[in-house]
């Protein structure tokens, strides 16, 4: 069902299925060391899940200035690249955990447009029933574990998933994502101490998008390198770009390698860049609109991505429009069904507070 | 096909705002992501920026405008076989279908939700039940329909005298032997055999990956107790005092106690959070806090602080085996006294479990119903003797359980007694004792025969100098104080 959108082009959808299989790291060392040209079913992959990415934040941008999504609504438009190159590399019973910049996640974890839009929209199909919102979804089958709203918070809860599987010895690794802000709080230095005293597996993933709502890197950190927070803790750390989904593949396959094989934590700086303000309230005053616009047109992670393939050849310009109209079909249908699904029954405000014991 | 751009909303609160600038004229083509507008509400100017892809036909509304309602249409754009159904325009549908579910559940659309979604459907839903519960009182849904009983013990079950501590103890040993999930982490849990021994000879019997000494860090394995939870393991988490968990708070209630409220019931976080609550001897303001009243305030948690040993192991047990996170206040000064617990070893003592949200009456009376929990019952049982002695019969209630409170309880021996004296070692105000009153008051006013009075510690952080702190806690004398008090004696 999560997948049911995925599975209208079958081409994409095996790629997805083959990127996402045991034997994926072996092939992104084998293309590291240049030995093959990169496969262009998994290119096109990342090219439409980024763009599904896209879309779907532009929709619920518009959604949200419709008044149909409340709140606080974070879109993850500019760092697309992150979550759908380090999803190429998870395994069946990874799990993932981030923060309230979540919707792109989502999507990439495989879970259904629909059911994503309508909990933005606050209804009863939504991902979390209409009870979480945009800032706490969860989808247990995709290993999504939120969608949480405490900066930070969502760092010793990603240790504790990895704790889980070093308690199961399942082999399953723990994808923790962060962002700039959210390294400066003390939970996720108790949270690293942990990791690496436990030798737990867990992939910290810090998604510095340069501003912590209003405030940039360098007037919040005193060390703004953040791949090496980790130094404190003997944590390995790297800086990677992005804005390059094939970097962030690589990368991210070497991290969760290093996690995976009991060499304990390791850290990924991303380097990206949101487009957008913080949130749908923020007019991203704090930065000028050239350097907005510098980021889009030099380092934009889709353009970036079909230069790249149109430098190999794989876009058949007929293959792409289609490509492109299926996604926008999808988000187009997310955004009606969003729209038009009924709210919640009012008998629900007092079901899941608790379990039956 | 034309699309109409709309004033949008840029924050929760915006209502409407001034057209400030176009970017764009007649005739430009726009693609995603691109400026065409500039809106100024009282707190901010933001760029509008396009969603869909076509050429302007025709702007709507002039530079300048001031109080441009949110929704309005404020552009034509000429779609380039645009498929969203969302961008047509038609702004007052969208109003009257995001506002009534009813109308939406019209659409084809919408009835397969139904089908789909285990939410049920409003049509089918009485409005009467509706209005029931939301003028329901508390968390009803928890309130067990079974009236809650203690266990019974078969004829000639063997009693055994243990402390509290050992009670404790005994629980999370026989939990984790049944239960390869349960696990216990903490500062000084296992080499150093638990800080006040709760965990004595556990990391001998269950070894290092169950019993698991932390570093100093409250909030950082606190979160991390509660994503192995959300992973399904079912983590027993001490912490040292109550006190330190003020680190952790955060992670107990934003990310423990409403976890599955906010995942719709997908996400179960099965956790103990235990450890000494409330005043030691001697150990000041910051170390002398009761925090009852903070976590029984929280929906979603189940808070629970037992008096005697058999109510310690029991309650323990069940708050293991509960799915939901709950809180287990102990005390420090019982862990060294003894009670009768059924013997391990023998029949009813074997899986001795104490169901969660049932008050137990302690002593009968029929004069003053006197409510207490932890350390505070054996206050209240030796004031009742007290009381005796001057002809006073008071009936004592240990609620055991915070929430869900069994006021059930509380409530009936108040409409025999008429009077209602509620004692807690914490701060009056907005506290377990408040809450308890009214309660009465809600559920028992005709039956009082006196204001219902509260006793409870001082309204000042707790002082260190002996006599001081003596003053500042409650005692028998105050208790007897308070029930002369409401029996008009």
């Amino acid at each position: 069902m999560a997948r049911a959108a995925r599975t209208k082009t079958p081409s994409v959808s095996d790629a997805k299925t083959s990127a996402a299989s045991p034997s994926r790291p072996a092939k992104a060392g084998a293309r590291r060391s240049g030995a093959n040209a990169p496969d262009k079913a998994e290119l096109l992959t990342y090219y439409r899940d980024m763009l599904l990415i896209r879309r779907f934040e532009e929709r619920a941008g518009q959604l949200y200035g419709m008044g149909l999504i409340g709140g606080f609504c974070h879109l993850y438009i500019g760092q697309e690249a992150i979550a759908v190159g380090m999803e190429s590399i998870k395994r069946k019973g990874d799990q993932i955990v981030t923060g309230y910049r979540d919707h792109g996640h989502m999507l990439a974890a495989g879970m259904d447009p629909k059911s994503v839009m309508a909990e933005l929209t606050g209804r009863a199909a939504g991902a979390a029933h209409g009870k979480g919102g945009s800032m706490h979804m969860f989808d247990v089958q995709a290993g999504f574990y939120g969608g949480h709203g405490i900066v930070g918070a969502q760092v010793p809860i990603g240790a504790g998933l990895a704790f889980a599987n070093w308690y199961r010895q399942n082999g399953g690794v723990s994808f923790t994502y962060f962002g700039d802000g959210a390294a400066n709080q003390g939970q996720v230095y108790e949270a690293f101490n942990m990791a690496q005293l436990w030798k737990l597996p867990v992939v910290f993933v810090i998604e510095n998008n340069q501003y912590a709502m209003g405030t940039s890197v360098e007037r919040a950190s005193a060390e703004t390198h953040l791949s090496r927070r980790g130094a404190s803790f003997d944590i390995p750390g790297e800086q990677v770009d992005g804005m390059d989904v094939m970097a962030v593949a690589e990368a991210g396959a070497r991290a969760a390698e290093h996690a995976r094989s009991g060499k304990g934590p390791f850290i990924l700086e991303m380097k990206t860049y949101r487009y957008r303000g913080h949130s749908m309230s923020d007019p991203a005053k704090y930065r000028t609109r050239e350097e907005v616009d510098q980021v889009r047109k030099t380092r934009d992670p889709i353009d970036h991505l079909r230069e790249k393939m149109e430098a190999l050849g794989y876009t058949d310009e007929a293959a792409m429009k289609a490509l492109d109209t299926e996604v926008k079909k999808i988000v187009a249908d997310a955004a009606e069904f969003a729209r038009t699904a009924p709210e919640p029954d009012p008998s629900e405000l007092y079901t899941d507070v608790y379990a039956e014991a | 096909m034309s699309i109409e751009v709309l004033m949008p909303a840029l924050s929760p609160t915006m209502e409407e705002g001034t057209l400030s600038k176009w970017n764009v004229k007649v005739g430009d083509a726009v693609k995603s992501g691109d400026v065409i507008a500039e809106i100024e509400t009282d707190k901010a100017t933001m760029e509008v920026e396009a969603v869909d892809e076509g050429v302007i036909e025709a702007l709507l509304v002039a530079a300048g405008t001031e109080g441009v309602k949110v929704n309005t249409a404020i552009a034509k754009l000429s779609g380039e076989g645009e498929t969203s159904e969302t961008n047509k325009g038609d702004t007052s549908g969208d109003k009257s279908e995001t506002g009534d579910t009813k109308s939406a559940a019209q659409t084809p659309v919408a009835k397969s939700v139904i089908a789909q979604s285990s939410a049920g459907d409003p049509e089918k839903q009485p409005p009467e039940t509706v209005k029931t519960i939301s003028e329901g009182e508390g968390p009803a849904p928890v309130t067990p329909r079974q009236p809650l009983v203690d266990p019974e013990l078969p004829e000639g079950t063997k009693l055994v005298k243990i402390s509290v501590r050992d009670a404790l103890r005994d629980a999370i040993a026989e939990e984790m032997r049944r239960d390869d999930k349960v696990f216990l982490m903490g500062e000084e849990v296992a080499q150093y055999q638990g800080a006040y021994k709760v965990s004595r000879e556990l990391l001998q019997e269950f070894g290092e990956r169950r019993v698991v000494d932390t570093p100093i860090t409250e909030y950082g394995f606190a979160g991390l107790g509660v994503g192995a939870a959300f992973a399904g393991l079912k983590p027993i988490v001490e912490f040292m005092t109550f006190n330190f968990a003020m680190q952790a708070i955060d992670a107990i209630i934003n990310s423990a106690a409403k976890q599955r409220y906010m995942s719709g019931g997908q996400i179960a976080c099965s956790i103990v959070f235990r450890g000494p609550n409330g005043a030691a001897a001697r150990v000041g303001a910051q170390h002398s806090q009761d925090y009852s009243a903070w976590y029984a305030a929280v929906p979603g948690l189940k808070v629970i602080a037992p008096y005697d040993a058999a109510d310690a192991k029991g309650l323990l047990k069940a708050a293991i085996r509960d799915p939901n996170p709950v809180v287990f206040l102990e005390n420090e000064m019982l862990y060294g006294h003894e009670f009768d617990v059924p013997d391990p070893s023998g029949p009813g003592g074997d899986d001795w479990v104490v169901p969660i949200g049932k008050a137990k009456v302690r002593r009968e009376g029929r004069d003053v119903t006197i409510t207490a929990h932890s350390r505070m019952v054996g206050f209240a049982l030796e004031a009742a003797e007290k009381l005796a002695a001057d002809g006073i019969e008071a009936e004592v209630i240990d609620l055991r359980t915070l929430r869900p409170l069994d006021h059930e309880t509380i409530v009936a021996s108040v409409k025999k007694t008429n009077r209602l004296v509620s004692v807690e070692e914490g701060w009056g105000a907005f506290g377990v004792g408040a809450e308890v009153c009214q309660r009465v008051v809600e559920h028992a006013f005709d039956y009082l025969d006196a204001p219902p009075t509260r006793v409870h510690g001082e309204d000042v952080p707790m002082p260190y100098a002996a006599n001081l702190e003596a003053l500042a806690l409650p005692s028998v004398d105050k208790i007897v104080t308070a029930v002369k008090a409401v029996c008009y004696k």
